[in-house]
């Protein structure tokens, strides 16, 4: 891990390990197996996945932490970064790509001055492109945290943005 | 309530198939799968619960995916003497006024899509009873006649659409669970394997892999036996096994049951993608049902075979979708397949015997068992049995979930049951098998869709997704995408996959952006060629198959955007620029309105004219224009 990357994942994040021992000894019976499912609960808890949790985590089930982190990089799903408040996930899939898809996602671009991966300076965005969230009917399709917006125009990418805070 | 026996089906799906077919109340089905919840669905359905509360003799249900994507929010309203109908766009401030309407014999003819003549599952069209109760009404079309479902047999979407998920009753009453009963106390397991191989079912998931085959090969192997679950639908544009999941998650744990006992196997394990949280709620909501009829759990029905079902979440990797990927994942380690000396049937999940198929060809098992062999094998073509759902989305007027026999033309799909291409623009090809498929060109059109066809042309039948592009598409960029796709998907352990994927989209990059050579297509071809013949698992070797396939029908394009430095469909930026065609123009200001660039300028009724110093080609007035006067240069 590099030193800008230790910088952003605070090392000295707040963890609570009794709701930590919940997800991996109650939740998954500290199976080496459930790493990944473990791995996604840390993180719908935290919003990333927090370096001092992954450490925990490490010693807790017997896995080496390298095992762990290559886990968490290969896994398109995992963040080691703190995100934004509301994440947008544009969907890219083909059916999404061609009825126009790149142009919803560079007007969110260009609306928020990031690119894809990203968090607003003030932490109100993260914007992450998937690969079909399988809603291809409605495309072009993107998912605000939990809400869908369907068959979005791109004039309108400024109007749903503005209904986050 | 444990099930011991057929009877024991027989006593609960009497019960509940009057909920189906006849119910006291007026039932209302709300279609209520992600997508069409994403449409609306999930409002409507609290509206018509806060109308007509319980007690107020209407029953507001859930339902699975009805099919009709592009008429979402989609609501059937049936009642006792009344007809079963569909209405179509009932979006929150309609539900209560279609309700009302329905009760009081005034139908709202124009938010119908039409009513159902018989409501039964192809399980169940022996019997009667399913028939009594709802009258159909004159005036109103029948959904079968209607171009998008004329062609549909439904086998493994029966249920969706007709059941709450939810209720495993309801499942039961559609004559679910039986077959399972049927192999685990009257069947010889090589009997179900005989059955299957029979019915020439062959793997829904893309290869095609004839199913009796691998199911015999993993019954012979020595020591714990696994079946596993293909739910990892990564290809984009494809969402039946989503549908399916989400829509009739117990005729999947029926068919790895059914695998279970055939193999000899006490574990079953579903991979299924995170991506799908609707699809992992309905899941375990479905095995928590079975256990407490102990149709899952130890000693089945009083037998001594005992099947468990563990649900494991993926978290966003295209390339576990290949088994040895997959399983290395279940295994909680990073998804990177291994060369297939030893197939997983011999050493899978666990180093163990392991029986993978996806979610659509479990779905297709107990209706296989019930109908026998021969019925689902008299559909389809010489080496494709049975039917095949199909995603039909993009460029296309009717997008939704299908299911057709085997055989079917391309040209039924996408024009008959799909209604063309809309807004009057012309058809240019429609792509299947995902990432790892190709594009077909209209010429190709009456091709009948089977796995040897498809192989023929270059694609391959894929998993079903059938993404339709219209004169719009640039055939260069859709090549571009998916290898900008697969960059980011390949696992990095093969050096023909990783680098050669990445050579492939650099050259394609540069061709998309007006600085491609002489040579680049050759050069396409030839990397293209190494990657297919070296890489280490299915994702690599069938990469450049998108590539291959658009240069092969698409040739013209590629020298377009090469030699004239033109982007005919106006995708690649730097190779197109829009105009105002003066004579289309009525100034109707419409554009100049959206553009967020105020590059449009002109007085209202007279041509407009565009800045293209200012224009960043959005696009925002291509699409808005109902005149056809923007046009592509």
């Amino acid at each position: 891990m590099d030193k800008a990357m230790d910088q952003r994942n605070d090392p000295s994040a707040q963890i609570d390990y009794k709701a930590l021992d919940a997800i991996i000894e109650k939740e998954f019976n500290s199976d080496k197996e459930n790493l990944i499912m473990m791995l996604q609960a840390i993180q719908k808890a935290y919003n990333y996945l927090p370096r001092p949790a992954l450490n925990y985590l490490a010693l807790k089930i017997g896995v080496p932490y390298s095992k762990i982190y290559g886990v968490a990089t290969f896994y398109s799903t995992f963040s080691l970064e703190p995100r934004g408040r509301n994440i947008i996930s544009i969907c890219l899939g083909t059916a999404c790509h061609v009825r126009g898809a790149e142009r919803v996602h560079e007007r969110i671009e260009e609306a928020l001055g990031i690119s894809d991966g990203q968090t607003t300076q003030d932490q109100r965005f993260t914007l992450e492109s998937v690969r079909c969230i399988g809603c291809c009917s409605l495309g072009p399709v993107v998912k605000i945290n939990e809400d869908m917006h369907a068959r979005l125009p791109t004039d309108q990418v400024g109007k749903v943005l503005d209904q986050y805070e | 309530m444990k099930i011991l026996s057929v009877d024991d089906l027989d006593k609960i799906g009497q019960e509940h198939s009057k909920r189906l077919y006849w119910p006291d109340a007026v039932k209302v089905n709300i279609g209520m799968a992600s997508c069409g919840i994403a449409a609306g669905a999930q409002t409507s359905y609290e509206k018509a619960k806060e109308v007509f509360p319980a007690g107020s003799g209407v029953q507001i249900c859930q339902t699975g995916c009805i099919g009709f994507c592009e008429e979402e929010p989609l609501v059937e309203i049936l009642g006792y003497g009344k007809p079963r109908v569909m209405y179509k766009h009932i979006t929150e401030d309609k539900i209560a006024d279609a309700i009302n309407g329905y009760m009081e014999g005034d139908f709202n003819k124009k938010w119908i899509l039409g009513q159902m003549r018989d409501a039964r599952s192809v399980l169940e069209d022996g019997t009667d009873n399913a028939l009594a109760g709802t009258e159909p009404a004159d005036g109103i079309p029948y959904l079968e006649d209607i171009p998008f479902y004329s062609k549909q047999v439904k086998i493994a979407l029966r249920n969706c659409g007709y059941i709450d998920p939810d209720s495993i009753e309801e499942y039961i009453a559609r004559a679910g669970y039986r077959a399972f009963l049927q192999s685990l106390q009257e069947m010889d397991p090589t009997d179900i394997i005989r059955i299957i191989k029979e019915s020439g079912l062959r793997g829904r998931g893309g290869g095609g892999f004839p199913t009796g085959i691998k199911w015999a090969t993993c019954a012979k192997q020595k020591g714990r036996r696994f079946i596993i679950c293909n739910a990892d639908e990564g290809d984009p544009g494809a969402y039946m096994d989503r549908s399916i999941l989400e829509g009739d998650p117990h005729s999947v744990l029926e068919g790895m049951l059914i695998a279970g006992v055939a193999i000899g196997s006490n574990q079953g394990s579903i991979y299924v993608r995170n991506e799908y949280p609707l699809a992992v709620k309905r899941l375990v909501t479905a095995i928590k049902e079975a256990e407490a009829y102990g149709l899952l759990g130890e000693g089945i029905a009083g037998s001594d075979f005992s099947f468990d079902i563990k649900i494991s979440t993926g978290a966003g990797a295209f390339v576990c979708g290949e088994s040895t990927a997959l399983m290395a994942s279940l295994e909680g380690n990073v998804g990177r397949p291994r060369a297939k000396y030893v197939h997983t049937v011999e050493k899978g999940f666990r180093d163990s015997p392991s029986n993978l198929n996806n979610v659509e060809t479990y779905a297709n098992v107990p209706a296989i068992l019930l109908k026998g062999a021969g019925w689902f094998a008299g559909m389809g073509t010489d080496l494709s049995k049975g039917t095949k759902a199909f995603s039909l989305v993009g460029k296309v007027k009717n997008t939704g979930l299908v299911e057709v026999p085997m055989g079917i033309s391309l040209r039924d799909i996408v024009f008959k049951l799909g209604g063309g291409v809309p807004k009057k623009k012309e058809f240019k090809a429609v792509q299947t098998g995902g990432p790892s498929g190709g594009c077909i060109p209209e010429r190709f059109l009456d091709l009948p869709v089977d796995y040897q066809k498809l192989n023929e042309v270059g694609s391959i039948m894929g998993s079903g997704g059938m993404i339709v592009m219209d004169q719009d598409t640039c055939m260069v960029d859709v090549a571009r995408y998916f290898l900008d796709f697969l960059k980011d998907e390949s696992c990095g352990q093969c050096n023909p996959c990783r680098e050669g994927i990445k050579q492939m989209l650099a050259i394609l990059t540069r061709i998309c952006e007006g600085n491609g050579d002489k040579g680049d297509i050759e050069l396409l071809e030839e990397l293209g060629s190494m990657v297919q013949k070296f890489s280490l698992c299915g994702l690599g070797t069938s990469a450049p198959n998108p590539v291959l396939t658009t240069i092969l029908y698409f040739r013209d394009e590629y020298e377009a955007h090469i030699i004239d430095k033109k982007c005919p469909a106006g995708v690649c930026k730097p190779l197109f620029h829009y105009a105002i065609d003066a004579e289309a123009c009525t100034g109707c200001r419409v554009c100049a309105r959206k553009c967020p660039q105020k590059a449009i300028s002109g007085k209202k009724k007279e041509p407009h004219t565009l800045n293209q110093d200012k224009c960043i080609k959005c696009g925002i007035c291509y699409d808005a224009c109902k005149f056809d006067a923007i046009q592509i240069r």
